[in-house]
């Protein structure tokens, strides 16, 4: 009987038995400036579809984010901002959102006005990315495709401007 | 010993108050001598003295990488992680050196770990040690070279 009390204790309180035998693993490469930007497409959470071969043509801006990332957060209105002036002239913001679940993303796209579009991210397309290991992280693509700037954490707002414009200039008036 | 008996035992376990939930920024609160750096943590590991490890963080973070063996707990900023958290700690002595730690954002960001040290020093655990991250776990854990296991 006691074995079997502590089993459903066991039960009770998510404990397996011993700990799983893990190996530790290589983690993914990390992409650097110059390497071409995985090729992604799916649907974003507005209702479209998002294939970032199709921004060909376009300088791009990857921000991974998630509704628990406060630093993240305070940087969305400045990106919708960076929408509004530069859509017209080539750029194009993605959002790739980091939270656990879609419904969480949705809460805070209902208090934040997003005018850009936002996928679902998962550790299948962190790892795709070299790992979202850490949020904020931005990765700036050229007209190209190749990433001409890869920023981690708070960053300054003034650089996040410095490049775009400077990326922007490379493919000329809108 | 009947199942009876058990369930206002169960109910108490239950019901135990969580911790009050902390907001970013209170990882600042967190002293520096229950802090434990990558480095030192990463020696302990090599020497094969590892304690218990648990993950406060969000699970994309943990499927991605996380340190070996260590658990997913949840995130400690939802009544949910720290209830998944104390359901992993509550057997454990309250003198045993348990590590948490999340690396989601810079630490003085974080939104998770100060409510988990704070739920384990309400649960008594007096030899916790917070793996102190000051960018994310990217950054001060893996491309450091210490090791990871994938998956959740």
């Amino acid at each position: 009987m006691s074995r079997v009390l502590a089993a459903m204790f066991t039960l009770l309180l998510g404990l397996p038995p011993a700990l799983a035998a893990t190996a530790p693993v290589k983690a993914p490469d990390k992409l650097k400036v110059g390497d071409l930007a995985p090729q992604f497409s799916r649907d974003d959470l507005q209702g479209h579809h998002f294939d970032l071969r199709a921004q060909r043509g376009k300088v791009v801006l990857i921000d991974f984010w998630a509704s628990w990332c406060p630093p993240c957060i305070v940087e969305i209105p400045h990106l919708g901002q960076l929408q509004k002036q530069y859509g017209g002239s080539g750029f194009q913001a993605v959002g790739v959102s980091m939270d656990d679940s879609a419904d969480t993303t949705k809460e805070t796209m209902r208090k934040i006005p997003f005018n850009y579009p936002v996928v679902l991210g998962d550790a299948k397309f962190g790892n795709l990315y070299g790992g979202v290991l850490g949020l904020p992280l931005q990765f700036l693509v050229g007209a190209d495709g190749k990433i001409l700037a890869i920023w981690s954490g708070e960053l300054p707002t003034t650089a996040l401007d410095k490049g775009i414009a400077a990326a922007l200039k490379t493919i000329g008036p809108g | 010993m009947r199942f009876a008996t058990l369930i206002p035992l169960l109910t108490a376990l239950l019901l135990v108050p969580l911790a009050a939930s902390a907001a970013p920024g209170d990882a600042l609160t967190i002293p520096a001598a229950v802090q434990i750096q990558p480095a030192e943590l990463a020696a302990i590991l090599k020497a094969g003295n590892a304690p218990p490890i648990l993950q406060v963080g969000f699970s994309v973070l943990y499927q991605q990488a996380h340190i070996p063996d260590a658990r997913y707990a949840g995130p400690g900023n939802k009544d949910d992680g720290l209830l998944n958290l104390k359901s992993h700690v509550d057997v454990l002595p309250r003198d045993k050196l348990v590590v948490i730690y999340c690396g989601c954002c810079p630490w003085e960001k974080c939104p998770n770990i100060a409510a988990a040290y704070k739920q384990m020093m309400a649960m008594g655990f007096t030899k916790v040690k917070v793996l102190y991250l000051a960018n994310n776990f990217g950054a001060d854990w893996v491309d450091k070279g210490y090791p990871v296991t994938r998956g959740g």
